[in-house]
Formats: structure tokens, sequence, C-alpha cells
């Protein structure tokens, strides 16, 4: 069985948003690129199947420019056996979700992986319109699989419980946290094996796109914190009701 | 002049980084007060490969370059020194020395599983009475014809009890002085070999620091590095390279004391504002920062220069001189920016305050380095 795990390229999570000059974009500048930590759980999942003896092939496929070849290496050097990254801005959710689509409709994989969201735009979308471009069988917010005999069991969060499901595949699942423990760390051996691992370039079918960004903008700075002694209760009350204006 | 990192180079040091900040920081504070060995974290980094990554890959080792290890050894020591001097050993002092010198045999059967991380080694070559004066070995190789029969005494041995490998150093010819000194490999299990209790130490508390002593040991002829008398030359030169390893780990005490203040600072109000606002504690802040900059390109310096086979032996003594002594300022002026909760062990920094101050006294004190340059200066 092959698995396919499609990969953002991210900010870091703890990178200081600036907004670019043209309003539409964040300032990159200085950024340091990750992969998006679900797609990461995701492929850490898949290893360890792979590691199993379950899988025979673990891909990786990015939709994105040149920049997204550090991430994609480094899913090479923690043990996937080779990449392909579609070489166009990832404009939006169907930009990608489409350009994906091609790859798979090339080289068909028994499981496809998508994070549930990526921790830059989260927008929860690439995994179900990928699905339905494939007319693939798509089961969402998973967070355990596993594989026996080709069948595969796969875990969901549901409100309050969990729920075990049985499939096969073909299959697109989008994964939620709880699919690994930790991201895997790749090792030295691993680093250096990127280097000859394949890591396959092809045009763009479509850089067609159904959203246009107007604008971006921060959150509003978080208001002042206050501290009121603990004998001064009626303090908190006259300001809730006299400033804040929500009593 | 080229300051940018190749991919290979910043993928290590994040490797390093998610290990310590994810793992290395889950137990630190319950090994460092109970004397704990990281042996988990000794194993997960050997699987990693950080435990010879030094070692060419022909002998199982990571095949990286000094650069590589100076990122690595960085992100360790910012949050675990017991782990990094562990492997600093390993790497640069055990793995190198035997790689350098040893003969395929050598390699062969000892370089492989040190280089693995499934045996550990130790450099033994500090005595009660040879510190600094390294010249001084009591300790004694005697040649018996097919083997060397060893005596005496090795302190301050980081690894040990846990080292399966040491390497150690002893006087064959004492009439020669430093020139009838000779290195041995030799299997910590060897008869005749006995360690003593753990030290118990200010600092650095997880890593096992022990004396060992040798009863009439035998070890093997083919054991010994080198031509007979070039133990001496050898420990000199295995320790230049070893300078970089623990430059790089007076680094990271130092950049991880001034994270953990920077970090504090923004949180921490007096006077009605973020104590980073107040221009008494920005200004140390800044001078942390000028002094971490400085050891980082000292310590890439002289990585830079054994990569690329040029002399590194007073680059890697500037970089370890300053690295160390910066190491105990930035530690002192981070726990000063925590005050009262600086002082207390939840926090982290007096804890690297106290690793910091072994950084100055082992692999060459700064005494001893400020010798290494001076002779230079002055030559």
């Amino acid at each position: 069985m092959k698995i396919l795990v499609c990969i953002s390229n991210v900010p870091d999570t703890t990178t200081k948003i600036v907004i670019g000059a043209d309003d539409k974009n964040i300032n990159t500048a200085g950024i340091q690129w990750i992969i998006n930590p679900w797609d990461e759980l995701a492929l850490t999942r898949a290893l360890e199947l792979k590691d199993a003896g379950k899988i025979s092939e673990v891909v990786v496929a990015n939709v994105g420019t040149a920049i997204t070849e550090a991430t994609l290496r480094k899913s090479l050097a923690t043990g996937a056996d080779r990449a392909i990254r579609v070489n166009t801005e990832p404009a939006d959710a169907w930009t990608v979700a489409s350009n994906l689509s091609e790859v798979v409709k090339n080289e068909p994989f028994d499981i496809i992986l998508c994070g549930i969201e990526s921790s830059d735009h989260n927008g929860s979308s690439v995994g179900g319109l990928l699905a339905g471009m494939l007319d693939l069988n798509f089961i969402s917010s998973v967070s355990g699989l596993d594989i026996e005999n080709e069948k595969l069991t796969v875990q969901r969060e549901i409100d309050g419980e969990k729920e075990i499901l049985e499939t096969q595949g073909p299959v697109l699942l989008v994964i939620q946290k709880g699919i690994a423990i930790v991201p895997r760390i790749p090792s030295m051996r691993g680093i250096m094996q990127a280097r000859t691992k394949p890591l396959q370039i092809v045009e763009a079918t479509s850089s067609e796109s159904m959203t246009e960004t107007v604008q971006v903008t921060l959150p509003p700075e978080k208001g002042k914190c206050k501290m009121i002694d603990a004998e001064n209760a009626g303090e908190v009350i006259r300001l809730l009701r006299e400033e804040a204006k929500v009593l | 002049m080229n300051f940018e990192f190749t991919e290979e180079q910043l993928m290590i040091r994040q490797a390093a980084r998610d290990y310590a900040q994810r793992e290395l920081i889950i137990d630190v504070l319950e090994r460092d007060e109970k004397m704990i060995y990281p042996a988990r974290h000794i194993k997960n980094l050997a699987e990693l490969g950080f435990l010879g990554m030094l070692v060419d890959s022909r002998y199982d080792g990571g095949g990286m370059d000094t650069i590589s290890y100076v990122l690595a050894m960085e992100e360790i020591s910012k949050v675990d020194a017991s782990v990094s001097v562990i492997m600093s050993v390993n790497n640069s002092l055990v793995c190198y020395g035997i790689q350098e010198y040893g003969t395929e045999e050598q390699k062969e059967k000892y370089l492989k599983p040190l280089a693995r991380g499934e045996k550990i080694g130790a450099f033994l070559l500090s005595e009660p009475e040879a510190g600094s004066d390294a010249t001084s070995q009591k300790t004694t190789a005697e040649d018996k014809g097919d083997y060397y029969l060893l005596n005496g005494t090795k302190n301050w041995i980081t690894n040990g009890n846990t080292a399966g490998t040491y390497l150690v150093v002893a006087q064959t010819h004492p009439e020669l002085r430093h020139r009838g000194i000779n290195v041995f490999i030799v299997d910590r299990h060897s008869p005749g070999i006995s360690v003593g209790p753990h030290e118990d130490k200010m600092g650095m508390r997880s890593s096992d620091t022990h004396s060992v002593m040798f009863n009439d040991v035998k070890v093997p002829k083919e054991n010994r590095i080198g031509e007979d008398g070039f133990g001496f030359k050898f420990a000199m030169k295995t320790l230049e390279g070893g300078r970089i390893g623990i430059a790089a780990q007076a680094l990271g005490i130092a950049a991880g004391a001034y994270e953990r203040a920077v970090q504090y600072a923004k949180e921490r109000k007096a006077f009605g504002t973020e104590i980073a606002n107040h221009q008494a504690i920005a200004f140390k802040l800044a001078d942390m920062a000028v002094k971490i900059e400085n050891a980082r390109n000292l310590c890439l310096k002289a990585a830079w220069l054994k990569d690329n086979h040029k002399p590194f032996g007073v680059a890697s003594a500037m970089a370890k001189l300053y690295a160390a002594d910066i190491a105990m300022e930035v530690t002192t002026e981070a726990v000063q920016i925590h005050g009262g909760y600086g002082y207390v062990k939840e926090y982290h920094v007096e804890r690297l305050m106290r690793e910091a101050k072994l950084t100055q006294i082992y692999e060459g004190t700064s005494e001893i380095q400020k010798i290494v340059i001076s002779r230079d200066v002055l030559k």
C-alpha cells in the first residue's frame, strides 16, 4: 500500500506576524517555515506504519513555489521516500486541491492524508475538496489509523466520544491531533539521505483560484489587564458595568 | 565570507532544538536534583545519530561537519548541559581520537559501536595530581611484551560508570616524561577496573562523573593508539577539537539563560510596566545578546577552520575561553533579571548558572586557554 501525505508549508508557530505592504499577504521576510503541525503528525503516523511493514511507500506532496523545498526535504529527512512539488503559488484551497488532484490522477494512492487545517490560514478545506474532486471515500477528524490485511481501522473524535470505523483504500483521511503522539524528529542519517531522495517538480495544471484575498489584518491588541485586590470585589462589578459595559 | 547555514545544518539545528525543547525539558530538573543519569535520552539521541554525528559514515557515524555539531551542541545545552557533555565527550574526544589516529582494526572494533551510540566513550586523562599539568601522569602502563599492565587512578571522568569504552592516558617511560606517555583503548569491564562513587557535583549533576581505579589491568598491545610515546600529543590534539564542543556547550548555556531572561522580562511587571521596559533590564539584555553573538561567532569560526582542515587550536582556545566566561556572566545576569524567582530551581536559570561554572574548568581551564592563546600571540 502507498500513502500520500499532503504537506503545507507554514510559518513557524512562534512567528510574530507582520502584514505586508499590499495589505493582502503577510510579510515573509525572516520567517522560518515549517511543516504544518497536523501534516507533520500525519507524516509521523505514515512512517510508523511503514516501519511496521504495513505500508510500502510514503510520498509527500506540496503545492508551492521553490520556497517550500526546505520543508519537503525535511519530510524526506524524517523518512518519506520521495516528494512531489507542484510549482505554483498556493493561492487558495481550490488551487491546492485541484493541483493535488492531478498528482493523484497520475499516480493512484491507497491512502491520502491531509492535515485537518493549516496553522496559517486555518481553511480546513483542502482535504474535503480533494476528496470531492477525486470522488474518493472521505473520513474527517481522524485521530487513529491502523492497517491489517489491507483493512483500515480508523478512529474519529466525535463529541465527547471516540468512534471506530473500518474501511479500505482508496480513501482520503483528514487528520486530527492524536494520530501520532509527537512528530518524528529527523535523524542524522535521514538528513544525509534526504539529499539523494527524489524531489520531483511538476508544473501546475491549474492556477485557478475561487477566492481573492482583499485584505488581511492583525487582530486588535489585547486590552490592558487591570488587577483588583480580592477584598475589593465591588470594584469588579463597577468596572464591568461602567467601563466594559457588559452588565 | 558566507554567514548562511546550509539546509542540512539548519535541519540539524532544528532537530536538536525539537528534541531538547520537547523531551529534555520534561525531566531536566528532577535529573539535576537527584543526579539521575539520562539513560532514555542518551538512547534516543543515539538513535537520532547525535552521539556519533562527527564520525565518517563509513564507520556508522553521521558524517556531519563541525558547524552542524556546534549548532546541535548549542541547542541541547540550552536545556541540559548534562546531556550535551555526554554527547561532547563521545563525539569530539573519544570518537574523534579513534577516527583520527586509530588503526582500521580499532575503528572497526571500537569506533563503530561508539558512533552508533551503542557504547559510550570516556576520556581518562585527569588524575588526582594531574589536571591542568597533564604531563605529570602517575598512572603507569608497563610494557609486558604482548600486553600493557595499567595501574593508577583517574579523576573527574565524565561517563566514568556508563562508558563501555575508555581512552586511558598513562605513562610508559617515566624517564622520557611527556614523550613516554601512551593512550590505550580499554574495555571498561576489564578485570582490575573499579569505579568510585558518583561525584556530587555543583552542576551537570545528571552526567555521571567518577574516579576510575586501575589495578593490574591487562591491555592488549594492539589497543595502543599510535606509536609508542604518542599519548601526550594525542591528548593535546584531541582536546583541541574537544574545546569546540565545550565552547558550544557554554554558548548554549548562555543562550538558554538569555532566552529565559528575555521571556521573563517581557512578562514580569514592576513599577506599572513589564521590566523589559526599564532601561536597567533592557541594557542587561543588550549586553547579554552581544556577548552571546560574539561567542557564537568564535565557535563557528573555530568549527569552520576545523572543517576546512586549517589550524584551529588557537581559535578553539579563544572560543572556549570566551564562551565559558560569558556563560558565567550571562547566566548570573539571567538570575539577577529573574530576581527571587531566579534563585529557585523551578525557573532553570540557577541551574544554568551552576552548569556554566564547569565550562571554565573542564577540558582545559580558562587559564590554560590563556596559555595557549598567549603563546601564539608572543611566538
